[in-house]
């Protein structure tokens, strides 16, 4: 009897293994294959000179890495990145704030504006970036125009194609891509926030302001967070638009660090270089990504 | 006081009305002039319309972009979904030593820069002699779909009553059976959400593809419409009928089920 018993309870640990197996192998072996095993390659790749197409590698210990830190242009990139990144912070998610809040206050037509106002994220990166290479071509683009019929056609240029305004004109872009998804995401932390505090707040006085930066900026902390972190994130990694508008250009004004990494490895053939950026690409977006966690930490122990 | 804070309330959403708007407007009315009108008057919205660029779009091989993007993101997205449910269930129902470790492994992978795993793949991908072929992209597509979705249908998962499930017990279904049958259903708004995320974002994916598909006939609608760009740069009108075109799919999903997409949209958003 008790033989039995233990036999069950055996087979019952077998059929339960072979159950997690089976469901959750092929998925993990995708997801190792695809995204776990890439990054030890990374780093292991960027220890050698190597075009990727032929078989022979020369190892160089940390020489890319040495170059890298020789290399004008990868800081340029780097620059770009820590750019936009602040660019993405300290303006996407500001002005989602300020639309979010825009929509919540009772005028006429809100549904309206709050449809368009989500579009230009539903468009392909792709598509985006064609679309406002016409927005900003030097002849007929429409920015010169509009330029042009306020009668200020000093200021008329061809956006990308000069060093001084390219970046802006792409951060610009990025940001009317990104604005509609913080303005969303703080819409629903908007919508978290219980009536009866504002209400309460009201009827004790307090100013719009006050009320908004004591009660509601409060309240929305974890949402900014998490926005900041996407923002972050995503800025650092940040390649398609830049690369189908300006491939980095016009002398690398426009370059970062993804646009970089793809023409070591894609149009030059220096696959070992091009693995040593993406690793710094890899480590930066890790240290990001635990400095704002921790600061997270810190300022909800703090009890702001 | 209140009819100012009004106007300007309307003046600022009026303001942002156009900045999101006209772009698209300008898409869509320049798609529908012909070469000359939109050269007499490349920003204005009105003139003689006519859908030749879309005739021209299509005759040039637009569809082969469009048909390549379909079953890349239809393939993708309907795997994704079978795969995070599995492993979703048994990391939410069930207990083993390494619950926790692979739900953290899965949380990670929301936070890998996508390009640093460029290389090893387009290696990886020759090396398997699936260079230049549309299934090239189907592992890297379910493998960047994975850690959202999992997550998701995990927190979404551990919500469901265990009865449910002991019930079905009771009545002597087998893991699998109860699986299918009785949580599967229960997870499908979740799917719903989980699957407009994914398919967003498939059908917008362009570096993967750029690395990992050289030939024209096998381009996804992200490629080809970079292919258009290239080919006719002079026929404005072309281009914005086939950008018009790319963007189709998910304006049509938008206006259908608006809550539906903005959910799955911010569906990214999530905290481990």
């Amino acid at each position: 009897m008790a033989g039995d018993a233990a036999r069950i309870r055996r087979q019952n640990k077998l059929g339960k293994g072979l159950f997690l197996l089976f469901f959750i192998g092929p998925a993990l072996l995708i997801y190792a294959v695809y995204n776990i095993y890439p990054i030890f390659a990374t780093f292991y790749y960027s220890l050698f000179d190597w075009t990727g197409i032929q078989a022979e590698k020369t190892f160089l210990g940390l020489e890319n890495y040495a170059n890298l830190m020789k290399d004008r242009v990868f800081f340029r990139s780097l620059g770009n990145n820590v750019l936009l990144v602040f660019a993405s912070v300290f303006t996407q998610i500001p002005l989602g704030l300020a639309l979010a809040l825009l929509l919540q206050s009772k005028i006429k037509g809100m549904r309206f504006f709050r449809t368009v106002y989500f579009l230009p994220f539903l468009m392909s990166t792709v598509a985006i970036a064609i679309l406002w290479m016409f927005i900003y071509n030097p002849t007929f683009g429409v920015l010169n125009g509009l330029l042009s019929d306020l009668g200020l056609q000093s200021l008329q240029r061809s956006w990308l194609g000069e060093k001084s305004t390219a970046m802006g004109a792409v951060i610009a872009t990025i940001c009317w891509q990104f604005v509609p998804f913080y303005m969303i995401l703080l819409r629903a932390g908007l919508t978290g926030i219980p009536e009866e505090l504002l209400e309460a707040a009201r009827i004790d006085g307090c100013t719009p302001w006050r009320t908004f930066t004591r009660i509601t900026l409060p309240l929305l902390m974890p949402t900014i967070i998490t926005s900041a972190t996407l923002s972050t994130i995503g800025s650092l990694k940040y390649f398609d638009l830049i690369f189908v508008m300006t491939e980095g250009g016009p002398d690398s004004a426009t370059e970062l660090m993804a646009t970089y990494m793809y023409k070591q490895a894609f149009r030059f053939f220096s696959m070992g270089y091009a693995s040593a950026i993406s690793s710094c690409m890899f480590i930066l977006a890790f240290i990001a990504a635990v400095a704002i966690l921790s600061l997270d930490r810190l300022r909800s122990r703090g009890g702001y | 006081m209140k009819a100012a804070k009004s106007v300007i309330l309307y003046a600022l959403a009026i303001l942002w009305l156009v900045i999101a708007g006209y772009p698209y407007a300008y898409m869509f009315a320049t798609s529908l002039k012909d070469q000359s009108g939109f050269f007499r008057d490349p920003t204005g919205l009105i003139g003689k319309y006519t859908l030749d660029s879309y005739k021209l779009v299509f005759e040039l091989g637009l569809f082969r972009y469009f048909a390549n993007s379909v079953i890349i993101s239809v393939i993708c997205v309907g795997l994704v979904i079978i795969l995070a449910c599995m492993v979703s269930y048994c990391l939410a129902r069930m207990r083993f030593f390494l619950n926790r470790p692979l739900y953290f492994i899965f949380i990670a992978g929301m936070m890998i820069p996508v390009h640093t795993t460029l290389i090893p793949v387009y290696i990886l991908t020759r090396e398997m002699g699936l260079y230049d072929q549309l299934w090239a992209l189907v592992g890297p597509y379910i493998a960047f779909s994975l850690p959202v979705s999992v997550i998701i249908l995990t927190q979404f998962a551990r919500e469901i009553p265990g009865e449910l499930e002991e019930a079905a017990i009771m009545d002597g279904a087998g893991r699998t059976r109860t699986f299918v049958s009785v949580i599967l259903p229960l997870l499908a708004p979740a799917t719903a959400t989980v699957g407009i995320y994914n398919f967003i974002h498939i059908w917008n994916e362009f570096v993967f593809a750029l690395i990992l598909i050289s030939t024209k006939a096998r381009m996804t609608l992200p490629l080809g419409l970079r292919e258009f760009y290239a080919e006719f740069s002079v026929n404005v009108p072309g281009i914005m009928a086939a950008l018009t075109l790319g963007s189709l799919p998910l304006l049509i999903a938008y206006f259908i089920s608006q809550e539906k997409v903005v959910s799955g949209i911010s569906a990214g958003a999530v905290k481990g």
